[in-house]
């Protein structure tokens, strides 16, 4: 009896110490996330924030390897169809049921026009709901590597989404505002208990969330503040104002791993990061050449390319956190090949030979557009690259911008030369091709972020192709020929593959992503 | 002329002026340090080691050079190179002749007007003083650097970012001088009200000189000694709130830095140990606006006879 009283006073004390202990995580990176809406942009920090909320179908866990999600089970049942079988009793945050409907509905959303995901499912021809716990997805021929896409399409509530007025993605490019950006409602982990978009994002438990049993560690609240300053990023980390820096500046990584309190983790990140020429417009729109458009000549994207002296940028800019490029693609994704990404060798004279070869033997002026709150130093290597091209006679007028306003800039296609990263969620080359190389055309959702206005029916036709080839080798070959056209024709000059450092106190255990995407119900604290 | 121009020079050297002025070696200081300045910034593309502003110079292998005299620095960067391998001592000498043209041109923007308008507001007094004057006294409940701040907000929002970036300089000067003319409007005001009764402004009202000559002529000599000096001790503020509003990332852009985003450019190198990327363009400022502020002291108490 006694004992008994002692057992329930300790478990009753232990219950209001853990109440009173509520785990709280903030954590902080250098830009916040461009909306809540999942379907709008295809960004990383967007999608990571996102995740949290959302649930996608399959999800990728810390090695990467797909993991049932909202699905349990996935098995193509034709040729052209993949059957899903939903998790059953997952209940969205504000206590409705999930359904096979929501997931037919989120899935036309994510193609609807205003979308940046079509090209993730542009093979889609039609989702059913088979019964309320089975999906079939119907594609355009063979799909093999359909459930690596579904990774990132986020399933919504088709009821919340109605009931709001959301149905169709905000068009984040003319800045609209619909409900779905400041609010969210999913079956995640995690709720929206503020945002402000730019200042400070808190979610706190989703007391529904169907994985409860299965992270049972996992932080009780998030508190997500964007530092875009690196100093004042280390800073509130070593003060002790934040407990995660996604993106601590590599410059003060030493001096992070010497603080008592403090660790690192770090790893090769799945992202390239690159420079992407306006090679199709007959005149370059922010340049000095008028009349014609200099990109438009191999010879002078030759010699810009070997004007760049990536170790220089390497050693000295990134602190030899990077790996030089020759692919927009690194290790880990199917079809990267060690020998396709080597780099043209960096050779000025050569370069300055080209150069007066296309016509240009003094130059000319154009301005490079540049993000300087997305990418490891990006600004940094973009001031590198004026120094490096002024070499060659030409004269680059850098405009760097924060990334709110660098990537809709892009999506008007309103730059003649820009600097952006790509990193690949699927881990397969297609998602490269369809999203930078292929011709971009909105009908066929496919091209979505080829601002360069390439265009090579040799790799449109390969990258349609690799789609629905279901015979390994076969489309192997497809891949590798496909990497290979377009290093020939080089529309991007690839800089560097990043590694990446996330910092933490000692008391956060958390996996490191290499996508750079932290899942928080991976992470326990102390 | 010349016998003209040197009894001037002789006047000026048997004055109270140059004898307090020879008399306090720390002004005497003060006046070198400024005069080095002004001929480092304006001589800068001159006497500059290198330009660091052509990025054709520019070596990114050159990059994080530590000062001559520590170990790994050497005698081509006396200063060291910053991020990008710029040499520090030009690139301070440039950022010094942009935050004082900026200094300047702020300072010569706010006493016209607030000489004009205090001139004004004493000569016309009635509705257009007190409207001139509470103006005036709304202005200054607002600090300066929060005006500053607001304008070029405004101007940046208003104008593409290239276009910004080129008028840059122009928009710094317009708000930083908007923000301090309030002083001098006082001053004048105050200088325009004690003389404009006095008898020969009477006298030369009667023989039937404009208004406009008399305020010229007659009165604004009176009202110069006093915004002279607070246009010296104004010259240190208005560097310095050029310098706040590049470090915070609304002035000057880096492809034209002044002292204060030298420094901001800087910050990022504090936790990494690159110390002197930061230190010396932030010295450069605080030696550079010391000096103006302790010129202004001295004339302050050089023109003001009840200080003597």
């Amino acid at each position: 009896m006694f004992m008994k009283k002692i057992a329930a006073a300790s478990a009753a004390a232990l219950l209001m110490f853990s109440a009173a202990e509520a785990k709280t995580l903030r954590w902080a990176s250098q830009g916040d996330a461009l909306t809540l809406d999942p379907h709008a942009q295809n960004e990383g920090p967007t999608g990571a924030m996102n995740q949290h909320i959302y649930d996608p179908l399959i999800q990728r866990n810390p090695k990467l390897e797909k993991v049932p999600n909202l699905a349990l089970s996935w098995k193509p049942i034709s040729a052209d169809t993949w059957e899903f079988k939903l998790r059953p009793n997952v209940k969205f945050s504000d206590g409705s049921a999930l359904t096979a409907e929501d997931v037919v509905f989120s899935y036309q959303r994510a193609l609807q026009p205003t979308s940046d995901f079509r090209a993730y499912i542009s093979s889609v021809k039609e989702v059913k709901a088979v019964d309320p716990l089975t999906v079939h997805i119907v594609t355009n021929g063979p799909n093999p590597i359909l459930p690596d896409y579904t990774t990132s399409i986020y399933i919504m509530s088709k009821a919340w989404a109605e009931k709001n007025n959301v149905t169709k993605p905000q068009n984040y490019k003319d800045k609209e505002e619909t409900f779905a950006v400041r609010n969210a409602m999913g079956t995640g982990p995690y709720m929206v208990k503020q945002r402000d978009p730019d200042v400070r994002t808190v979610l706190v438990k989703n007391p529904t969330f169907w994985g409860k049993d299965q992270f049972p560690g996992m932080p009780d609240e998030i508190v997500y503040t964007p530092i875009k300053e690196p100093a004042t990023r280390v800073a509130a980390l070593i003060s002790g104002q934040v407990d995660f820096v996604l993106d601590a500046p590599l410059q003060d990584i030493a001096r992070i791993k010497q603080t008592a309190g403090l660790k690192t983790v770090e790893t090769a990140q799945v992202r390239s990061i690159f420079l992407g020429l306006d090679m199709g417009s007959p005149e370059l729109k922010y340049s000095d050449v008028k009349g014609k458009n200099p990109f438009a000549d191999k010879r002078v994207r030759q010699a810009m390319y070997r004007a760049i002296d990536v170790n220089a940028i390497k050693q000295k800019v990134m602190r030899n956190f990077s790996a030089s490029a020759g692919l927009i693609t690194s290790p880990g994704v199917h079809g990267y090949t060690p020998a396709l990404d080597q780099r043209l060798k960096y050779d000025v004279a050569a370069a300055k030979k080209l150069m007066a070869d296309a016509g240009y033997p003094n130059g000319f002026g154009v301005t490079l557009d540049c993000p300087n709150d997305r990418y490891n130093n990006d600004e940094q290597i973009c001031q590198a690259v004026v120094g490096m091209l002024a070499q060659i006679g030409i004269k680059v007028d850098l405009q760097a911008r924060s990334k709110t306003l660098h990537f809709p800039k892009l999506q008007k296609k309103d730059s003649s030369f820009y600097l952006l990263g790509w990193g690949v969620p699927t881990l397969d080359s297609h998602y490269v091709f369809t999203f930078l190389y292929q011709t971009s055309d909105a009908a066929k959702k496919v091209g979505g972020w080829n601002f360069t206005g390439y265009s090579n029916a040799k790799v449109d036709e390969l990258s349609d192709g690799m789609l629905k080839e279901v015979d390994q080798a076969k489309r192997d070959k497809m891949v590798a020929d496909a990497w290979a056209q377009v290093v020939a024709d080089m529309p991007y000059l690839p800089l560097h593959h990043q590694l990446i450092v996330w910092a933490m106190k000692d008391g956060v255990d958390m996996p490191i992503f290499p996508n750079d995407s932290p899942n928080f119900k991976y992470a326990r604290m102390k | 002329m010349n016998t003209a121009s040197s009894g001037a020079l002789q006047r000026f050297f048997d004055s109270d002026m140059w004898w307090s002025f020879r008399r306090s070696p720390l002004t005497v200081a003060a006046a070198a340090v400024t005069v080095v300045f002004f001929l480092a910034a304006l001589l800068a593309p001159w006497i500059a080691p290198f330009n660091p502003f052509d990025p054709r110079s520019l070596n990114l292998m050159d990059a994080f050079t530590p000062p001559a005299w520590s170990e790994g620095g050497t005698a081509r960067h006396l200063l060291g190179t910053d991020n990008q391998g710029r040499d520090m001592l030009s690139a301070i000498m440039y950022g010094c002749r942009v935050s004082l043209m900026i200094g300047l041109a702020a300072i010569v923007f706010s006493v016209s007007t607030g000489v004009l308008l205090g001139l004004l507001a004493g000569f016309r007094g009635g509705w257009v003083d007190s409207l001139i004057m509470r103006v005036a006294d709304i202005q200054l409940t607002v600090p300066a650097i929060l005006i500053a701040l607001t304008l070029d907000g405004v101007a940046r929002v208003a104008l593409p970012k290239n276009v910004h970036d080129q008028v840059a300089i122009w928009v710094l000067v317009l708000s930083i001088g908007f923000a301090y003319w309030p002083q001098f409007a006082r001053v004048t005001r105050a200088t325009t009200l004690a003389e404009k009764n006095k008898d020969y402004v009477n006298a030369a009202r009667i023989i039937g000189v404009p208004g406009i000559a008399i305020a010229i002529r007659h009165v604004l000599p009176n009202a110069l000694g006093p915004v002279l000096v607070i246009a010296t001790i104004e010259l240190a503020l208005a560097i310095i709130a050029e310098a706040s509003l590049s470090y915070l990332g609304v002035g000057m852009p880096p492809t034209q830095p002044s002292l204060g985003t030298l420094i901001r450019i800087g910050n990022a190198f504090l936790f990494s140990g690159e110390w002197w990327i930061v230190i010396f363009p932030a010295l450069a400022l605080v030696i550079l606006s010391l000096a103006v502020n302790l010129l202004g002291d001295w004339l302050r108490d050089a023109l003001n006879p009840r200080l003597r």
